[in-house]
């Protein structure tokens, strides 16, 4: 029954309309992709496009919700990752799936199937680490090792089982310059062995390096399948952001006044061994605008809301300015003292105690105002603030004074959100305000901001979504790996610019060096 | 049998229940769950197993019985925290809460009833050795089982590749799951085997050391049981030296007492417990990096399909 040799011009695996659904959100739609034998096919996309979600289900780790997977023409199912290394996949995640207190060669020997002892693993690893320049060594404990060793362990366990596609996630992101050649040699010399590579990146200079063929996701969508070579980096990025200008703005003009934040200099180092170092962050916000930070997730948007938070400190208290106050040395609670607030990313645990009520919830920021008294909990007022809050921001909450973890996520954005606001702050700092948000909620969310900055605030939005800023901000900037990209006023940012400056390719373009 | 014959052999009997169920709750913890209800479970299987043996007049049925009662308690621990993913503190908590009520009502029949003792085993030539020959070599088949079982689990735990899997999950169970490994699975044989062996650790007490049952007759053994897996660094060498080590200091504490050197009776019981920790912090100071607990000990885990 079996063809045991694949008819020529067959493609290795053939995805047609995968989808997957989580509640109201589609991360895929319809996704159709065909891998060629021995081709490295590079997966393009911002955030949030749907790149991971389509390969863990390639890779067995989620089931679709629809859609078929052939395997040289013939269909498949991969209920789990077993069974897709039996069908000769392979998959080096973004986020390492190794066990930190095990030694190497038992990292390599547990994800092995069939009969293994560990002297066979320690041969075997010695002869792939020879001809493919992996070098380790077997009997290191993981947590010594460095971010690119630990990464060689996952591709050198995925080459033990001889696979025919290796599916690399982001494989680049935590590697030194010098890794990321070792490694596109290593893809390289697979490729030529006739081992086909999916391999996922926002990053398109690499992709250039290594593919000929490169499909593009945005919204969960294929939007195309292109050269990379052939196109200009201008138009890939184009695609991946995409060209549909946001809603037209129908603010008033504004006037801003002084500058109610200023950075000098901010230069801070990574947190930890997935962080991103600050480089020498200039930014001011006036008071009656909005200004916006866009850029990839993990480019350091995180470690600046942490700066500006004071969640982590700066050296010098001068590093940092609000209302003129130098503060770079103060706390969170000091900051909100001198009229600041701050929402984070994270709804559930970080802005909110999930298991508290709402009311209880108002005392995160607001406890030095009105809801305490000489250490004691005001328990009414801080009722009365939680339903003033719920009124204001159409928050639809199931019963009186719910825990924070029986909100939808849009309904819990909007009272984070509106918790802050209706403290009037001089300066309010949002990460990510409408992640993960339905429509609705979203524009209540976007509308709010620029209220609150047209009533004389200084609004810092910092997203992943670019139509969002473009909605809201009056001035714009782009992180890329921890620099901040010059401050420009809205109007003069076009999309394609602004996807040039994610990918940091635009110094690189109008430069000397073109990669 | 001289006093001190007589004194090393109850240092031998008060330290097996305390091995057997810390080996149990090792495999356990290793793969990631904790189990708290060490002591529910120990107790139910110190009630079974006397109420199986003078029901039946047989020591076997009655160790099979109280393994049994473990395993089932340990079922239904593991159907909280892996049907449920249900908090693994509160589960423990309650099932030691529950087995300690449910066997003073399946044991009520049985007070005051007695067990004849447990044979010992005589390995003929050895046993004559002078003083470690008896010690040794003519003990009951419980020691020498525990001691087997020591050996087989870190055996099992660092030698055969179902241990491996079985660390690894306990390790980090989301990367277990991305590659693949059955993490549900292996921690629910892993809850049983703890729950058999508590069980089998309750019917020691009560078929060989008491040799009678009382309601609540095991006094706190699984929380030291507990302990022990954790200053043991979740090694099994390391569970028979600290069992031991707590065995000794409570038989020879007690012997203090009588003995009545003028040191109150109070800080004396205190010596097993200061004893323990300072034996195997030593122990674990000696190995240089300090050992932690497996990495996702404690978590419940909900995969997202």
């Amino acid at each position: 029954m079996k063809a045991d040799v694949p008819p020529s011009g067959q493609p290795l695996v053939e995805l047609k309309g995968i989808s997957k659904r989580y509640g109201d959100l589609l991360a895929n739609d319809g996704i159709n992709l065909s891998i060629e034998p021995g081709e490295i096919h590079a997966l393009l996309g911002e955030n949030g496009a749907g790149k991971s979600t389509l390969v863990k289900i390639l890779y067995g780790v989620i089931e679709p919700s629809a859609g078929e997977i052939r395997l040289e023409g013939r269909p498949v199912t991969i209920g789990s990752p077993v069974e897709a290394r039996a069908l000769g996949l392979g998959m080096v995640f973004q986020h390492f799936s190794l066990f930190d207190e095990l030694t190497v060669a038992e990292n390599i020997a547990v994800a092995l199937s069939g009969d293994w002892s560990l002297s066979t693993v320690r041969e075997k690893l010695g002869e792939i680490s020879g001809t493919y320049g992996l070098a380790l060594d077997a009997d290191r404990a993981i947590w010594t090792l460095s971010a690119g060793e630990r990464q060689r362990i996952e591709i050198v366990r995925c080459l033990l089982q001889n696979p025919r596609l290796l599916i690399l996630d982001e494989p680049t992101s935590v590697l030194t310059p010098q890794e990321a050649e070792h490694l596109f040699t290593t893809l390289d010399r697979l490729s030529a062995e006739g081992c086909s590579i999916l391999y996922i990146s926002h990053k398109l200079e690499e992709v250039r390096r290594l593919c000929r063929r490169a499909t593009i996701l945005r919204g969960g969508r294929v939007v195309a399948t292109i050269d990379p070579r052939a196109s200009s980096a201008r138009e890939i990025a184009a695609l991946m952001v995409g060209n549909a200008v946001g809603d037209i703005r129908t603010d008033a003009p504004h006037h801003p006044q002084g500058e109610t934040l200023r950075v000098s200099n901010l230069t801070m180092p990574p947190a930890g061994l997935h962080g991103q170092a600050l480089r020498d962050i200039n930014l001011a916000a006036r008071a009656g605008e909005v200004v916006g930070i866009a850029g990839v997730a993990g480019n350091g948007q995180s470690e600046l809301f942490a700066a500006l938070s004071g969640e982590r400190l700066a050296d010098h208290a001068e590093t940092i300015a609000i209302n003129g106050k130098p503060s770079g040395t103060m706390g969170i609670d000091a900051r909100r003292r001198v009229g600041a607030a701050f929402v984070p990313e994270e709804r559930l645990g970080h802005s909110a105690a999930p298991t508290h009520s709402l009311s209880e919830n108002t005392l995160i920021s607001h406890a030095s105002t009105e809801v305490s008294r000489s250490g004691f909990i005001l328990m009414n007022a801080a009722k009365r603030v939680a339903r003033s809050i719920v009124q204001s921001f159409d928050v639809r909450t199931p019963e009186g004074d719910p825990q924070a973890r029986k909100l939808s996520g849009g309904n819990l954005q909007k009272f984070v959100i509106g918790r802050e606001i209706i403290r009037r702050p001089k300066l309010l700092i949002v990460d990510q305000p409408t992640w993960g948000v339905d429509a609705g909620a979203a524009r209540l969310i976007r509308q709010a901001l620029v209220d609150l900055a047209r009533e004389g605030s200084a609004v810092v939005v910092i997203s992943q979504d670019l139509d969002e800023l473009f909605e809201v901000a009056d001035r714009m900037a782009v992180i890329h790996q921890g620099t901040l990209s010059p401050l420009r006023p809205i109007g003069e940012w076009t999309k394609e610019a602004v996807g040039l400056e994610m990918l940091g390719v635009a110094q690189a373009e109008g430069g000397v060096h073109a990669i | 049998m001289t006093t001190f014959e007589a004194i090393l052999l109850t240092i031998v009997t008060a330290s097996t229940p305390l091995l057997i169920a810390a080996l149990g709750e090792l495999v356990t913890e290793r793969s990631g769950v904790l189990n708290l209800g060490v002591e529910g479970m120990m107790v139910m299987g110190a009630a079974c197993s006397f109420a199986a043996a003078v029901t039946f007049d047989s020591t076997l049925l009655g160790v099979a019985a109280g393994m049994l009662a473990g395993a089932l308690m340990a079922a239904l621990f593991a159907l909280l925290v892996l049907g449920f993913a249900a908090n693994q503190t509160g589960s423990g908590l309650a099932l030691t809460i529950l087995g300690l009520g449910l066997s003073g009502l399946i044991g009520a029949p049985f007070v005051g009833a007695r067990r004849d003792p447990v044979a010992p085993v005589d390995i003929p030539g050895l046993s004559d050795i002078p003083i470690i020959g008896r010690l040794f070599f003519e003990q009951d088949l419980f020691v020498y089982a525990s001691i087997l079982l020591t050996v087989l689990v870190g055996l099992y735990l660092m030698r055969t590749r179902s241990g491996l899997t079985l660390r690894s999950i306990g390790e980090n169970h989301t990367s277990a799951n991305a590659l693949g490994l059955p993490v549900w699975r292996v921690r629910f044989w892993a809850i049983l085997f703890g729950g058999a062996c508590a069980g089998l650790a309750g019917a020691y007490l009560a078929l060989v050391y008491t040799r009678f049952w009382s309601p609540g007759m095991t006094a706190g053994r699984g929380w030291i049981a507990l302990a022990l897996v954790v200053f043991a660094a979740w090694r099994p060498g390391w569970v028979l030296v600290g069992a031991y080590i707590f065995g000794a200091a409570t038989v020879l504490q007690l012997h203090a007492q009588a003995a009545q050197f003028g040191v109150p009776s109070q800080v004396l019981s205190a010596v097993p417990y200061l004893a323990t920790i300072i034996a195997l912090l030593l122990l674990s100071i000696r190995h240089g990096r300090a050992i932690g607990a497996p990495g996702s000990l404690g978590v419940p885990f909900v995969p997202d399909r």
